[in-house]
């Protein structure tokens, strides 16, 4: 053992021997080690503070650079008066239905692997889930784009169905997780009293992880919401209008590639509307962050207190 | 009677049961029918390419829309790809550990409770308007301040040539990317250090560590496998981002050998130039950098689960 491996320093003891009325301040190794430790603590604190830093910084500018731009006519109004009412709604109807498409979807997957699936079609199911996960969504875009898109026309439906490509998994994942985390007393307290498995799913346990999601599903939902790259292939050219059909043959405005094309026009005004997009979206998308993370405090006290 | 009373009951059940398992099943092969078609579209895109340019799209340097048939390859958005998501996770891995470290060892539950959830907060901000953010803020500090201050001090280093006026770079580009995957590695980083068992710590404290070295000894040991699949999930969401990074990298036509020159990404060009893409060959051009991305990404994901399984299996077996 040497003095540098850091757990003690014994080679002085015999020189000096404890004096019970030093001072009790550290010195030499034990000095150097200390210092080492605050300096430790004092980089990981700055990362904190960097990463807190850099939120504020991102929502000042898009707060104090928005907030001259939005008025009732910006939110009501089409483009051709300087508003982006479609582009508002538009997202809104598209990831509505993607929820839609999703969130059903989601959550029977996520049932039939962990109620139904033997290991190997669940181990399937899994391993499909986890690669959808990790796609890059813009590879999402040109699925569909191959899909539906091409030799047809974009539509916000398209979107939609992009959308919900990428919410599935979030949706299914979570689920997956809060089922794993029922007690196994609740389902056999049920199947004791000769339920029916259906009935032991459908009456105590999904009511059980309805909080958790109806979480992932908003969360996931906030998460779609901005997502730019799969709708610049099949949802990008649209009318200055309302679109209110998904399925009409031009494309549905919606924020996110608004902002995107506002960005790349170089154009002052263009950028004060983007600024004004992006408080519109950054806002919807944090009140909806807020909304799931006080659901996911009382749906997480539900399961535990089962 | 008894034997008809049985019979009624599994029969009412069972046929609740099958109908239900077969909704699930149904949503579940739906689920992977929806890869398998993914998988296939993106080939097939890439095919008319793929007879036309072989293997040796991968290492072609050129992409040329405009004339006449075109020239393809993909060898400068690999290139860019791979460095834009090498550098955003050499600077966003260190400060996203140690921003976990912070979360779970070092701040009071209060300072917690409010500091997770804005690291959280981060990831929730949408890429476009991070990368808005980066077009009009931070690229014109970067090529004001940030570059001609590397290139002064650290010149030496090849990475580090020349500042150019837009401040639209590969640095750049790794700046906003190494933005959006902090969070991701911050709160995947301080869940594995809640999870180090307190005795663990403990014993070493009464050995007399210091808090680094507890930090060094045993948390960071015991947190390895789940840091580097924590690393592998952002390297795979760096990869993957198209607009934060097509918004800032400069749309370079090059191979950059400083990351203060324009360049770009598998993800961006595809973003950039499929709406306005004039041939069909370019479209299917495009497809085939979707394949390539689609195997690197999905590469970098599995692994990153695969990973963690594993370490979850260890860590319930110790």
């Amino acid at each position: 053992m040497n003095a540098d491996d850091g757990l003690g320093v014994v080679d002085d003891v015999h020189e000096f021997p404890f004096d019970p009325a030093s001072p009790l301040v550290a010195s030499g190794n034990l000095r150097r080690r200390m210092i080492i430790s605050a300096i430790a603590r004092g980089v990981a604190t700055f990362g904190a503070f960097l990463a807190v830093a850099t939120l504020g910084v991102v929502l000042f500018a898009v707060i104090s650079r928005g907030i001259g731009a939005i008025d009732w006519n910006f939110i009501t109004g089409t483009p051709q008066t300087g508003g982006i009412g479609p582009s508002l709604v538009g997202t809104l109807i598209i990831v509505m239905m993607a929820t839609a498409i999703a969130a059903p979807l989601g959550v029977l997957t996520a049932l039939y692997t962990t109620e139904f699936a033997g290991d190997r079609i669940g181990a399937a199911v899994r391993l499909t889930l986890d690669m959808m996960n990790g796609l890059p969504t813009i590879i999402v875009g040109i699925f569909i784009y191959g899909l539906i898109v091409a030799g047809n026309h974009q539509s916000g439906f398209a979107a939609a169905l992009a959308l919900a490509v990428i919410m599935l998994p979030m949706i299914a994942r979570t689920t997956q997780e809060a089922l794993a985390l029922v007690p196994g007393t609740l389902r056999e307290g049920a199947e004791a009293l000769g339920v029916g498995r259906w009935r032991v799913i459908l009456g105590v346990l999904l009511p059980t992880v309805g909080g958790a999601i109806l979480t992932a599903t908003v969360l996931a939902a906030a998460r779609v919401a901005g997502e730019t790259a799969p709708q610049i292939l099949v949802n990008l050219v649209s009318p200055n209008t309302y679109v209110l059909n998904p399925f009409a043959d031009n494309a549905m405005p919606n924020v996110p590639v608004t902002i995107y094309q506002l960005s790349e026009a170089a154009d002052p005004t263009g950028f004060q509307r983007a600024w004004g997009a992006a408080l519109c979206l950054l806002t919807m998308i944090l009140i909806a962050n807020i909304v799931a993370r006080t659901l996911h405090g009382r749906s997480m006290k539900k399961i535990e207190s089962k | 009677m008894l034997g008809r009373m049985r019979g009624t009951l599994s029969t009412k059940g069972s046929v609740g049961d099958k109908i239900l398992r077969g909704l699930t099943l149904f949503a579940a092969l739906l689920t992977i029918v929806t890869l398998v078609a993914l998988g296939f579209q993106v080939i097939k895109g890439a095919s008319l390419s793929f007879s036309t340019f072989g293997l040796g799209f991968i290492t072609d340097s050129e992409w040329n829309p405009t004339a006449g048939k075109g020239e393809f390859g993909a060898w400068v958005m690999i290139y860019g790809t791979l460095v834009t998501s090498l550098s955003a996770l050499t600077i966003a891995l260190p400060i996203g550990v140690a921003i976990g470290l912070y979360l779970a060892e070092l701040a009071r539950r209060s300072v917690s409770r409010v500091v997770s959830p804005m690291v959280e907060m981060l990831a929730a901000v949408p890429s476009v308007v991070v990368g808005f953010w980066g077009l009009i803020v931070l690229a014109p500090i970067v090529s004001k301040h940030i570059e001609p201050f590397l290139h002064d001090h650290f010149g030496f280093i090849p990475l580090f040539g020349e500042p150019q006026t837009t401040g639209l770079s590969l640095f750049t580009a790794s700046l906003i990317l190494s933005i959006m995957i902090l969070p991701i590695v911050a709160s995947i980083s301080r869940d594995l250090f809640l999870t180090v068992p307190r005795e663990m710590k403990d014993g070493a404290e009464a050995l007399g560590a210091t808090h680094w070295e507890v930090v060094r000894g045993v948390d960071l040991p015991a947190c390895a496998a789940g840091i580097a699949s924590a690393a592998l999930l952002a390297l795979g969401r760096a990869l993957g981002e198209a607009i934060a990074v097509a918004q800032v990298i400069g749309g370079g036509q090059k191979v950059a050998t400083s990351l203060f020159l324009p360049g770009d990404t598998l993800a961006s060009r595809l973003a950039t130039q499929f709406p306005g893409a004039v041939s069909n060959l370019q479209i299917s051009s495009l497809f085939y950098l979707g394949v390539i991305l689609l195997i690197i990404g999905v590469g970098a994901n599995l692994t990153a689960v695969w990973i963690a399984r594993r370490f979850d299996y260890e860590r319930k077996a110790a």
